[in-house]
């Protein structure tokens, strides 16, 4: 029954998982940037749901609070940072991001503590199969609200004016451009909506989980890995593979136990990096 | 020539005097020596061969542990060593403890560079910002994994093996200083033997079109996971003595520090400049200065800084100091300039 339980877990905290990287693929594909802040957007969206509660609001509210911030937090990075660095070496962007990583984990630190907090939903647990499997409502409630918003971005990016702009922007930016595009907006808009997501996620992590200033790293790591497992613009994928990473890291957690949980989601990047490797080095290519 | 000379004999000299002129700064210079150390063997991995490491730190924290084990295994149990954390029951006679830190040292070399040969093969097949991913997981994951054994301290630490009593009271500043200035000696000459010889060349032709180099002939594999094994060899040496002088290793704060020791040696050969012999001393001295200023009189702001620091020098100074120079000095480095088509395209700007 613990395999169910690991299971059940794992793949609610995969659904999470994805969102984030759901977001991460966005800036990828469209400006071809890798955000190591990615996580630490994560932590931010998370802190705005915890003050909500701590100020007596239900952090459920977060979910609709946190992105709407986060959004212009994206904007005003991208406006201070990431639009000088769309079109340069993708080097470039790691490093630029991994200095507003430390920057953002700092200010937190300053701002929240370094305590672990966690916003109590009060949504109490469901026992399944002779309460053998124990699940929060949280984690259900968490995972519901993730599908709601992806779906929701999914149709979005379909159907509206903005959604085609930065569709066509991620096919080809110069021919965008000359078709009347603006990219400089498009690029501010994906970066907006990618922080967005990460502050949705990130509420939902606050209410599910706990949240540290310095937690941010591994949830870039995390979406770093799905995206590159499942590869860009393929949103099934990332769901899958988000959900398979979720049940890898509670089965690590309960055989390997909880002191090497962070340490075994690191090698498995290095894992699937050197198992991709080798399986195109065969046909003489390498990773693009 | 020369000049060159010269300049060598006075940084010489003045290494040689500057413990005893400064006498209140010994581990601050030890630590600068270190920093030079580090951001010498990023630059043979980053700035020459064209792959940006952020694993580094990998090697360094390996050789730090490696050198306090060996220094501590050789003569009492380590379990026991670290399992009484802070209090003693076991102390190293001078003899004991400096053939322990001799042997240690070899074995922090040695070892990260096997360890760099063995992981190379795999990891060396990535490009670009893949490989970047790929070792700043592999550097996280190594501190992770060490915070969780027992034997070398797991969360709780490692204290390595006080300095042992001898008569003078300075002895312990200057013996470190003099271990991180010899090997940073060693370092660098050792390295600018290699950038004088052909395999240099090989490694910027890995860095400018790895295709192209591997459709020339040169076995691209084979001098990429050497060169990373010279990284690797003397990253675990500088490691070993930053052990020694810290006196105490936490496995995310200190050995597999990527947060810190990880993003400096990059920051430090970026901003004196990629793929040049002096960027790398230049750039360490100019962020230890900076660093230790902001570490003092910013206390608590010190990261906002760095992270500030980080993303105005990557966006705005990518080339570095050294790059600077060479765009407004080329002749200095050599370089034929015709003169009307330079003033050309100044005019064109």
């Amino acid at each position: 029954m613990l395999t169910l339980q690991a299971v059940l877990d794992g793949l609610l905290l995969g659904i999470l998982f994805a969102l984030i990287a759901y977001g991460m693929a966005l800036q990828w594909g469209v400006m071809n940037i890798i955000n190591i802040a990615q996580g630490d957007l994560v932590i931010l969206g998370g802190y705005i749901a915890y003050f909500m509660y701590l100020y007596g609001i239900h952090p459920a509210w977060g979910v609709i609070v946190s992105p709407i911030i986060m959004y212009f937090v994206g904007v005003i990075i991208y406006k201070l940072v990431i639009n000088k660095v769309v079109d340069r070496d993708l080097f470039i962007s790691i490093l630029a991001t991994f200095g507003i990583s430390i920057l953002f984990m700092q200010l937190m630190n300053f701002a929240f503590g370094a305590d672990v907090v966690l916003a109590n939903s009060g949504y109490g647990t469901t026992m399944l199969f002779d309460n053998s499997v124990t699940l929060p409502n949280s984690k259900i409630f968490s995972a519901f609200i993730s599908i709601v918003f992806a779906i929701g971005l999914v149709i979005y990016m379909k159907k509206s004016k903005l959604g085609r702009a930065i569709r066509a922007t991620a096919q080809n930016a110069r021919a965008a451009k000359i078709l009347g595009v603006d990219t400089e907006k498009v690029y501010a808009a994906t970066f907006g909506i990618n922080a967005a997501l990460c502050g949705v996620a990130g509420a939902l992590i606050s209410i599910t989980f706990t949240i540290h200033p310095y937690m941010g790293l591994p949830y870039t790591i995390r979406s770093f890995m799905i995206v590159i497992v499942a590869g860009l613009g393929n949103l099934p994928g990332v769901a899958m593979s988000g959900m398979g990473l979720g049940v890898f890291e509670e089965f690590a957690d309960y055989i390997l136990g909880t002191e090497f949980r962070i340490g075994s989601v690191f090698l498995l990047l290095v894992l699937i990096l050197v198992y991709r490797r080798f399986k195109l080095s065969r046909k003489r290519e390498y990773l693009k | 020539m020369n000049k060159n000379i010269i300049l060598y004999g006075a940084i010489l000299i003045f290494g040689i005097a500057a413990p005893f002129i400064f006498p209140a700064f010994k581990v601050q210079l030890s630590i600068l020596c270190i920093l030079i150390i580090l951001a010498i063997t990023w630059n043979v991995q980053g700035g020459e061969m064209g792959y940006n490491t952020f694993g580094n730190i990998l090697f360094y924290g390996l050789g730090m542990y490696l050198c306090a084990s060996v220094q501590v295994g050789m003569f009492f149990p380590l379990g026991e060593w670290t399992e009484g954390g802070g209090e003693k029951t076991f102390v190293h006679t001078p003899a004991q403890f400096f053939q322990g830190f001799a042997v240690g040292l070899a074995v922090a070399a040695v070892v990260p560079a096997i360890v760099a040969g063995l992981i190379g093969y795999s990891i060396l097949g990535l490009r670009g910002h893949y490989f970047a991913i790929c070792t700043l997981g592999l550097g996280v994951a190594a501190g992770e994994i060490s915070g969780g054994i027992e034997i070398i301290g797991a969360g709780q630490g490692f204290t390595t093996p006080p300095f042992p009593n001898v008569d003078r009271l300075e002895a312990r500043g200057e013996f470190f200083y003099f271990c991180s200035f010899i090997v940073l000696v060693f370092t660098f000459l050792a390295v600018k033997a290699i950038y004088s010889t052909r395999f240099k060349l090989v490694l910027n032709a890995i860095r400018d079109n790895e295709d192209k180099a591997e459709a020339m002939g040169i076995q691209t594999m084979k001098y990429k996971i050497i060169g990373w094994m010279i990284s690797a060899f003397f990253c675990g040496l500088a490691g070993g003595i930053m052990g020694g002088l810290v006196g105490y290793i936490d496995s995310t704060d200190v050995a597999f520090d990527g947060r810190e020791m990880g993003v400096f040696m990059v920051l430090m050969a970026i901003l004196g400049g990629k793929g040049t012999l002096w960027g790398p001393v230049i750039g360490a001295t100019l962020f230890h200065i900076f660093k230790e200023g902001f570490w003092t009189f910013f206390l608590g702001w010190q990261y906002v800084a760095l992270g500030v620091l980080i993303v105005v020098i990557v966006i705005y100074f990518p080339e570095g100091i050294m790059g600077w120079l060479r765009e407004k000095y080329p002749e200095r480095f050599g370089e034929v300039v015709d003169e009307a088509d330079r003033k050309a395209q100044v005019t064109l700007k």
